[in-house]
């Protein structure tokens, strides 16, 4: 039979972070690496759960019963700080003379090897650790460029979306390109007549028959808007049923207030939406851009939208102009 | 070839000979852009341009720019990450060398898509070895004659280098090691961890 030294000398190379102890639950040696983690206290002649807790199983709390495990997995920490965990498996010695206990640190290894500055010297050469360590520092490394790639690409995708002009359910230009024409027209000193126009009805399709069917809608009235109007207009939707429209150069009321009368009877056809008819109406606002000294966008967009109220106010279905309004006092007297 | 690998070169010529010797790079090689992406791959061709570019751009021979890259991967502050990763290879200079024959293997296991070309350590003698670079990336085998003069200075081992030649599809170079605790060395603290 191998002495108890021969053995602890096997040991110490194949597994250093065994205990060895004896049918008392004593500490008769500890393996280099385990006794590194309490320099200056030495484990040997001290009684094992006096050293570890036995956190599972908790049934267990005697020496006893921790030596009939057998086999088994237990779950300890040490008594004092710092508290790290480690996981052990128990192989009893022959004839009743203790045990061998194997410990390992499981995954408090990232912690345990800053805390007690291990190296790679302090495990077996087969102990995965070194391996496991290695794994971490190159995923978090390969982690990090890929987050600062998807960081980059979702800054390109939110300066792509900021840049788009175009409204993607309908094809027509939106809110920001109607901004930019008016700026630019304004700052030309072109005449331009603007149309605010809103769907009636548009939010009764939608709950009734669902967003596909307002989808459709959308796309065939903004189809009709096209054309309805010049290549050099502008049509612009620029919130869920709302449109601006732009004429550039035109400030005739009677051919603008022609337009908008066809605008409105094309838009009050019912569309058939798989064999369902999508019946709405459109109200519209116009202003025109001579109406104002120093035109201003959102003064020309809010005059539009004074209109397109009244329009709405006389029922809907409706055409009303900027200059009806003055002329009828019905709108602060803020323009010339 | 791997966004890492024209990262790497990226950073090299950035952090050495400044970034409009890059832009310059770039502009010749008719990129069309100035940065590459570490996680996506790209057409060898760009690479080969890029290397072409420089080469013509510093006047220098292309096996001595990939050596000096190759001391960059190691010595460079920006690089520490990677410095690591290679220590983990061995505690002493001899077993990094040893551990080259699982460095494809490594890098795999970091980033799946990579793959970088075999090597061999054949041990001539305990103070001679001969590396074997197996093909697959044009160009290696510079990289790593500075990459192993750098790490040797890492590990504080006096190592004297040099690129043999070819022998069957493989490149050789020899490691004549003259003192393995030769200096210092720098500190390798296995539980390091950024802040």
């Amino acid at each position: 039979m191998m002495q108890t030294s021969e053995l602890s000398a096997l040991l110490d190379t194949l597994c250093p972070m065994f205990v060895m102890v004896d049918d008392q639950g004593r500490i008769v040696n500890a393996g280099p690496t385990l006794q590194k983690l309490r320099p200056g206290h030495p484990m040997r002649g001290r009684g094992f759960l006096d050293v570890f807790e036995l956190v599972r199983p908790r049934t267990v709390t005697t020496i006893a019963g921790l030596l009939s495990l057998a086999g088994g997995k237990v779950h300890l920490k040490f008594h004092d700080e710092p508290r790290t965990a480690l996981t052990g498996l128990i192989a009893p010695l022959p004839k009743g003379n203790g045990a061998i206990i194997n410990l390992s640190f499981g995954i408090s290894i990232l912690d345990a090897v800053r805390d007690y500055a291990l190296t790679s010297a302090d495990f077996s050469g087969t102990d995965l650790a070194i391996e496991l360590l290695y794994l971490v520092e190159a995923k978090t490394a390969a982690m990090e460029a890929s987050r600062s790639l998807n960081l980059r690409l979702q800054g390109a995708m939110l300066a792509a979306e900021e840049q788009a002009v175009t409204d993607m359910l309908t094809g027509l230009k939106n809110r920001r390109a109607m901004d930019v024409v008016l700026g630019h027209l304004i700052s030309g000193n072109s005449v331009f007549a603007l149309m605010h126009l809103d769907l009636d009805f548009f939010k009764s399709v939608n709950d009734r028959l669902g967003h596909a069917a307002g989808d459709f809608v959308l796309q065939q009235a903004a189809r009709i808007m096209e054309e309805e109007t010049r290549n050099e207009d502008t049509v612009a939707r620029i919130g869920g049923d709302e449109f601006v429209i732009i004429f550039k150069g035109l400030v005739d009321e009677s051919v603008l207030t022609d337009i908008a009368g066809r605008l409105i009877s094309r838009l009050c056809q019912p569309m058939m939406f798989q064999g369902a008819p999508c019946k709405i109406s459109a109200s519209i606002g116009t202003a025109l851009s001579t109406q104002f000294g120093t035109p201003d966008a959102a003064e020309l967009l809010n005059a539009a939208d004074q209109a397109l109220y009244e329009a709405k106010r006389q029922g809907r279905s409706r055409h009303c102009l900027y200059s009806a309004l003055a002329a009828s006092g019905l709108k602060p007297a803020s323009s010339q | 070839m791997h966004g890492l690998i024209n990262r790497a070169i990226q950073s090299f010529v950035c952090a050495t000979y400044g970034q409009p010797c890059w832009l310059r790079v770039t502009e010749a090689a008719g990129l069309g852009f100035a940065e590459f992406e570490a996680m996506l791959l790209y057409d060898d061709a760009m690479t080969a341009k890029v290397l072409d570019a420089l080469c013509a751009d510093l006047n220098r021979p292309r096996a001595e720019i990939l050596e000096d890259l190759g001391t960059y991967l190691v010595s460079h502050p920006n690089m520490e990450d990677l410095r690591r990763l290679l220590r983990f290879g061995g505690v002493t200079y001899v077993e990094f060398l040893h551990s080259l024959d699982d460095l494809s293997d490594r890098a795999r296991l970091a980033v799946s898509d990579l793959r970088l070309p075999i090597l061999e350590l054949r041990e001539v003698s305990p103070a001679e070895y001969h590396l074997h670079c197996y093909p697959g990336l044009p160009g290696y085998s510079s990289v790593m004659v500075g990459v192993l003069r750098a790490i040797a200075d890492d590990y504080g081992a006096l190592a004297m280098l040099s690129h043999e030649g070819s022998q069957g599809d493989a490149e050789v170079i020899t490691i004549v090691l003259i003192e393995s605790a030769f200096a210092e060395g720098r500190h390798f603290d296995l539980g390091a961890r950024k802040s």
